[in-house]
């Protein structure tokens, strides 16, 4: 009934010369758990004859103590290959299955369709042409159809045959499946796909697999067979430009310097003008080197190994472009993400990141949604836990060559890997560069300020307590440091006694000196401040005048007066440390309150009139503050 | 444009993942079995590095079993300068005089086949073993990844492999870990075949139909192929038109009676075959999940 793997030929050497002209298509099966997609690759394997008798015999056996189908072959076995996956009726992991027709050899992924291995099969659809989205005709569009399809559609498959199975059960209603056919292209209808192809199949009986069921009169395409056969994938990538990413520098002798790697998209032949990214040294091929001879050109997918006319310097990671058309370079970007570890991605947190032949470092800096896999809605969010999928800006600690991934999936997508337990934890799928400040000087775009502050999950700014000694500024203070740290914040406190007896210990207290103090302070102030810290300075700091002189060192938002606010009798009837005591006995001199004045802020930031607040209660209060500023991260 | 096909494409995805291994591992190493697929791996090694050495060394196993010819084509190897052969041989299981025979066949090849490579794997300290197994082989192979990941015990976790996206390997391990590379992964026994012939690549002369000596056991025909095999009473070695599907050793080994005395005989046969490959081997009989088994304990 099938013209498939068994061939019919009159001579083998005419036959193997056909055999050897066979494309490659790769395709997923992908869907709920249970409807059927192991079932239909066994039945795939086995109507292209790729099961042996041997295989078959067991398969009997194993249908029978594990099989779902009584006496019936349970071809899910060929496929389920784990003994847990065989006790438990289920699929864990990816299977990859083989078979041929005379056109082209297929290499199928048979994936899981639990929703806690959805990493698995997003692992299978990575490298798919095509998809085949398995519906049970009884159940219809479920939540795992939507959330693998919006995976397929992600990870850029245009092609999608829509099997709709287990027919035999819903008796091979033309209205079930007109139903089903209409939902899924409503809600796939902005998913890119160049093609749906829907099909009534049964796995189990083989309808409309390898040739057209009778059952269904109504249906007038083609079986799943002769359509993967001969169903268009236009892979463009060949007519793309030129892109390689050295995967290794051949260097046997001195006389010979090579760069082997496999190209992604285009063409290339010796003369070609190329250009090395991230460095942007142009050259000229000048072999195209093979075992057998050189090639008069390499070709998309093609693994070659290239020499060029000039000694520029090109190394593992770099990537030859078409000189003229060559990929962007960045190391920030905004990225599509799937997260694929129990435990969850954190902005900040250093993680691994490989692209084509380049592995460096890579921190989220920022979150800008979490896309709900069922309704697409964006949603806020700090992190993305396992499975979930979310838009965030990546920053690298070096720049590399990509292009988008929807122009070119092997330029624009990337792994993450836990930098601790070498886990594969995420994948990312670059969307664009960010470009934020590009007249900024490389330095500084290198690690910023912002970079550093964002990776602490906060806005750094300094708490300038102010006020009379005695007025509670350090216990204030200590109180607020406290509370920051136990919500993760990163601080530092600078008080006169850290200051004075190190950094400040050759300065009195003369006015000159004074002003010394403020200004040293003010700028270790803000070198904390650009490392992304929350200081707090606790200083009298009585004079307007020098407290405005750090106000300008820093940022607008950056400089927060915080007054702490206590009469003179007050703070003298404290006199913790019995400085009053000796200032009014003329043992200090120019102790501010007594023999030198205080200017009280005119419009400090926050004022805590601690006559009325406790020190708990004045450190809520700056708590509150700075989280209503949304100085804390939300 | 040329267009490529299927052999084109998976010729150059085995390549770069030996590229891939050569350039992100400390100290590989190439598992040499003298079968048919290492002979393919061999090949793919010398084009992926070409006109350089191939860098990293081979490691045969040797059960001290194996077929007299597979171990005469090995040793050719060992003046190709642009390879560096190394064989290891459990010397325990040596004094022990473990044989398939005495000792039976499971625990003769954990002794000599696992316990020795993981021997040899520990003595060198390679972090990654290449190896030539396919995915069509064998049905826990189908669920192995290409980097498939192997703590410092050798054990392999099938329910908790590393996510493989797009050609995107991830190679990193802590010391004492190790990877397992199936670079010819996506390869069938047919791609194997038309491959070999594509590329005309040297293969041990078992694989083609020659008058041999053998003896019938348990329905597998077993090749006399040393004195080391104890003939039961009254069993008498026929000489018989046999080849070989797959090359491992000798007394676990089944010959099929075939006339296929070229590479294209040789794919005619097969397919026309209705059999699997491993249906010679005696190993994976055992039990339904033996392979996974071998596998989770440090078999490749
Ligand atoms: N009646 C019927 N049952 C089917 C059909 N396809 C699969 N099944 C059964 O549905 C169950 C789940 O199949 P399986 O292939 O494991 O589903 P998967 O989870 O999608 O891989 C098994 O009991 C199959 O035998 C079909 O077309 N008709
Ligand atoms: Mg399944």
């Amino acid at each position: 009934m099938d013209g498939y793997a068994a061939p019919q030929f009159a001579d083998i050497e005419t036959y193997l010369d056909s055999q050897l002209k066979k494309s490659l298509l790769r395709f997923i099966t992908c869907g709920s758990v249970d409807d059927g997609k192991s079932t239909l690759i066994g039945r795939l394997l086995y109507e292209s004859k790729m099961i042996f008798d041997d295989q078959l015999a067991s398969l009997k056996n194993e249908s029978k103590k594990f099989g779902t189908q009584g006496e019936e072959i349970d071809f899910a076995l060929l496929v389920d290959g784990l003994a847990a996956e065989r006790e438990q009726g289920i699929t864990i992991d990816v299977a990859y299955r083989f078979f041929s027709t005379d056109r082209r050899k297929f290499i199928v992924a048979d994936t899981p369709g639990h929703e806690q291995y959805t990493r698995n099969m997003a692992t299978g659809a990575s490298t798919a042409d095509l998809a085949i989205v398995m519906i049970d005709a009884r159940k219809g569009v479920l939540t795992q159809t939507r959330r693998h399809s919006f995976i397929v559609s992600l990870l850029g498959i245009r092609h999608v045959v829509l099997c709709i199975n287990k027919m035999d059960l819903v008796d091979y209603d033309q209205a079930t499946y007109d139903r089903i056919l209409a939902e899924y292209r409503d809600f796939a209808a902005d998913f890119g796909f160049e093609s749906i192809q829907a099909i009534p199949v049964s796995a189990l009986a083989g309808d409309n697999v390898v040739s057209n069921s009778d059952r269904t009169p109504w249906y007038d395409g083609p079986p799943l067979m002769e359509y993967l056969d001969t169903v268009e994938i236009a892979s463009d990538d060949a007519g793309k430009a030129f892109r390689m990413p050295v995967q290794w520098v051949n260097r046997p002798n001195l006389d010979f310097r090579g760069f082997a790697g496999q190209i992604v998209s285009g063409s290339v032949k010796a003369g070609d003008a190329v250009r090395a990214l991230p460095s942007g040294k142009s050259s000229k091929v000048s072999r195209v080197v093979a075992m057998g001879g050189d090639l008069d050109e390499g070709v998309e997918g093609q693994s070659v190994t290239l020499t060029l006319e000039d000694e520029i310097d090109v190394s593992r990671g770099d990537v030859l472009c078409a000189d003229k058309q060559p990929a962007e370079v960045s190391d920030q970007f905004q990225a599509t993400m799937l997260w694929m570890s129990d435990s969850a991605m954190l902005p900040g947190r250093s993680y691994v990141i490989k692209m084509g032949a380049r592995e460096c470092q890579m921190q989220v800096t920022e979150e800008k949604y979490r896309i709900d896999v069922n309704t697409r809605a964006h949603e806020a969010g700090k992190t993305l836990k396992l499975n979930e999928i979310g838009v965030v800006n990546i920053a690298l600690d070096r720049e590399v060559a990509f292009d988008p991934y929807e122009d070119n999936r092997r330029m624009g997508g990337f792994i993450v890997i836990d930098r601790m337990t070498n886990e594969t934890v995420g994948l990312g799928l670059i969307n664009f560069a960010l470009r934020r400040a590009s007249n900024i000087h490389r330095q500084a775009m290198d690690v910023s300020k912002e970079l550093r502050a964002s990776m602490k999950g906060q806005k750094p700014v300094i708490l300038w307590f102010t006020g009379l000694s005695g007025a509670g500024k350090s216990t204030v203070a200590n109180i607020v440091e406290k509370r920051l740290a136990a919500m993760g914040k990163h601080t530092y406190t600078l008080d006169g006694d850290n200051v004075r007896h190190g950094l400040n210990n050759d300065l009195g207290f003369t006015d000159a000196d004074r002003v010394e103090n403020i200004r040293r302070v003010g700028e270790v102030s803000k070198l904390m401040v650009d490392a992304g810290l929350i200081v707090l300075v606790s200083f009298i700091s009585p004079f307007r005048a020098e407290r405005r002189i750090v106000r300008q060192m820093v940022e607008e938002g950056e400089f927060w007066e915080v007054f702490v606010d206590a009469s003179l009798e007050a703070a003298e009837s404290r006199d913790v440390k019995g400085l009053y005591k000796k200032a009014r006995a003329g043992e200090i001199k120019n102790f501010t309150g007594i023999d030198s004045p205080y200017e009280p802020p005119q419009a400090p930031e926050i004022h805590l009139e601690t006559d009325r607040l406790d020190p708990e209660a004045a450190a809520d209060l700056v708590i509150e503050r700075l989280d209503a500023a949304g100085l804390l991260g939300g | 444009m040329k267009t490529l096909t299927h052999l084109d494409r998976l010729e150059a995805e085995s390549i770069h993942i030996l590229r891939e291994v050569a350039a992100s591992m400390q100290n590989p190493v190439m598992m040499y079995s003298i079968g048919k697929d290492s002979s393919v791996l061999l090949h793919l090694a010398r084009k992926a590095f070409y006109p350089g050495p191939i860098p990293f060394p081979l490691l045969h196993v040797d059960t001290t079993w194996k077929f007299r010819e597979m171990i005469a084509f090995r040793d050719a190897l060992k003046d190709d300068p642009q390879t560096d052969l190394l064989v290891h041989i459990n010397q325990e299981g040596v004094e022990q005089g473990i044989g398939p025979f005495t000792h039976g066949s499971s625990l003769h090849t954990d002794v000599m086949k696992t316990q020795g490579l993981k021997q040899a794997l520990d003595k060198y300290k390679f972090d990654a073993a290449i190896g030539g197994a396919r995915r069509d082989e064998e049905k826990s192979r189908a669920k192995e990844r290409i980097f498939s990941f192997r703590s410092a015990q050798h054990r392999w976790d099938p329910k908790n492999q590393r996510p493989e996206l797009w050609s995107l390997y991830n190679t990193r391990i802590k010391p004492g870990e190790s990877v397992r590379v199936f670079p010819i992964s996506n390869w069938t026994e047919l791609d194997i075949w038309q491959y070999i012939y594509q590329e005309n690549i040297d293969i041990v002369p078992l694989y083609f139909a020659a008058e041999r000596p053998v003896v019938e056991r348990d329905g597998i025909l077993v090749l006399v192929d040393d004195d080391r095999l104890p003939l039961e009473p009254g069993e008498e070695p026929m000489m018989k038109q046999v080849r070989f599907r797959t090359l491992g050793c000798y007394p676990l080994t089944g010959a099929v009676e075939s006339s296929a005395s070229t590479i294209t005989e040789i794919i005619e046969e097969m397919l026309r075959t209705t059999t699997s490959e491993r249906e010679g081997r005696a190993i994976d009989k055992d039990a339904p999940a033996s392979m996974e088994m071998k596998k989770q304990e440090g078999y490749f």
